[in-house]
């Protein structure tokens, strides 16, 4: 007989649904908020290699024009990101959880393990348990950007009052840039995220709504008999 | 008895209807945000978000101190001046006539006051930073008169007033500021810039430095300034920005 094995509890599912829709309204924001002044680039000298961001992205996105209704979002969401942000690691840290998240000595090996896998250079699929090595440090990451992106964004939203914290991350120019680019990571990792769950698949995205996983009878079998 | 399986079905059935109720919701509450009309005074934004802002203002009020500095630089890290708007500084001016006009709090006579009157209160320099609201700032040495010495002198009683609020001499530009900003020491009544009098493009003949704001707030030509208990209009806000605007 399969049976269920219980995955993530209620709470971690709740944070993480609202910290969906919250993240995506504090970047679109955001966004309209950099357009007004777009100086971002890779490059180096006169030499552009890419612009963040070209018109037609801007355009495509309806993101011109739009700088007053940008930060009234970001300072209105701002505080349901950060209280569900401080909810999820107060429940992580007073539940224990932060054992199956925090990576250990083993994540940064199997990490690496897990990334030759899923390129397909290595065919042993390696260690999962809960979270394999990979996930924890990035999971992980993506608390300490969340963070990060706080810290940061405090410096850009008050560099006077909050001067000393604004010098602490290079001046007010340079708090701004950070902020950015803790928010490309943000993207970068959604971008990784989904692409790892649709290839995981459908067992493991139930588990984040339903909490569950359904062991097939097999393997059910054989982990009993052990 | 049941299965695994049949277990399995019920949790997924509940699990998935609870998540679409909650979609369902978190879209209904973002619609109703977004679907909410500006109300007065202060217009551009849905009230929801006002409200916010309003509340934000009330919790950075609580850490404002003049204490709290604006970051000061070396003269050698000035940057090129950068002029962003235009509004209030019509060419139908002259400097020549140009008086400052005060309303003291409490409705009592307005006052005029020179440029040489300003000139002679004490004279301060800073080398502080221009924050624009669009999110680029310069560094600029300003050098002028604080506003709280201004204030003391030509408005007495005045710094009872919750507010202070500025317009350029055709009022087609105009800020509105909180007390403690304006009586904060980086607050200049300015009229001398990188080392050289005002030129137009940035307001002579007296400007407002005051980096406890973004730039919108460093309001150029005043042409007069009122103490008052209502909160003063302000241009920028008018379209949606933030009223107190304070960094």
């Amino acid at each position: 007989m399969p049976r269920l094995e219980e995955k993530h509890p209620l709470a971690i599912r709740w944070f993480h649904w609202i910290s969906f829709p919250l993240l995506s309204i504090m970047i679109w924001s955001g966004i309209l908020i950099y357009w007004a002044n777009d100086i971002y680039r890779v490059g180096w000298g006169d030499t552009t290699l890419f612009h963040f961001f070209p018109d037609g992205f801007y355009n495509a996105l309806n993101i011109p024009q739009r700088l007053a209704e940008g930060m009234a979002l970001h300072f209105f969401f701002m505080w349901l990101f950060v209280a569900n942000g401080v909810l999820y690691v107060l429940y992580l840290a007073l539940t224990g959880e932060w054992r199956k998240v925090l990576p250990d000595r083993q994540s940064f090996r199997d990490a690496i393990l897990v990334t030759l896998h899923d390129l397909h250079l290595r065919k042993q699929p390696p260690p999962q348990g809960l979270y394999n090595g990979a996930q924890r440090i990035a999971y992980t990451a993506v608390i300490l950007m969340a963070i990060g992106s706080v810290i940061t964004g405090l410096a850009v939203y008050k560099p006077a009052q909050l001067s000393w914290l604004a010098r602490l991350l290079g001046g007010y120019p340079m708090a701004r840039w950070e902020h950015f680019w803790l928010m490309m990571g943000f993207v970068g990792f959604f971008v990784v995220h989904v692409q790892q769950v649709i290839r995981a698949g459908w067992d493991n995205f139930r588990s984040m709504v339903a909490g569950y996983s359904l062991i097939p009878s097999k393997e059910a079998n054989l982990e009993n008999s052990k | 008895m049941k299965t695994p399986n049949d277990e399995a079905k019920t949790r997924t059935r509940r699990a998935f209807t609870t998540m679409g109720v909650g979609a369902l919701a978190g879209y209904g509450g973002w619609a109703w945000l977004r679907s909410r009309s500006p109300r007065a005074p202060e217009g551009g934004v849905e009230w929801p978000l006002r409200g916010v802002l309003r509340g934000n203002e009330k919790v950075a009020q609580v850490y404002f101190s003049h204490d709290h500095l604006a970051p000061t630089f070396h003269v050698s890290q000035v940057d090129p001046a950068r002029k962003n708007g235009d509004v209030g500084l019509g060419d139908d001016f002259e400097p020549q006539q140009w008086v400052l006009n005060v309303q003291p709090y409490g409705g009592g006579q307005p006052n005029q006051v020179t440029m040489a009157q300003i000139r002679a209160l004490p004279r301060f320099e800073q080398v502080t930073q221009l924050n624009c609201i669009e999110g680029w700032t310069v560094v600029q040495r300003w050098v002028g008169a604080r506003l709280a010495d201004f204030t003391a002198k030509y408005a007495p009683n005045s710094t009872r007033a919750r507010y202070v609020g500025m317009q350029t001499p055709d009022q087609a530009y105009f800020v509105g500021l909180d007390m403690p900003s304006a009586l904060h020491p980086q607050t200049l009544l300015c009229y001398e810039m990188n080392g050289a009098d005002l030129t137009s493009d940035h307001g002579y003949p007296l400007r407002l430095v005051i980096p406890v704001k973004y730039g919108v707030k460093n309001i150029k030509r005043i042409g007069n300034i009122t103490y008052t208990d209502s909160r003063p209009e302000d241009y920028w806000a008018n379209e949606g920005y933030d009223w107190y605007a304070g960094l």
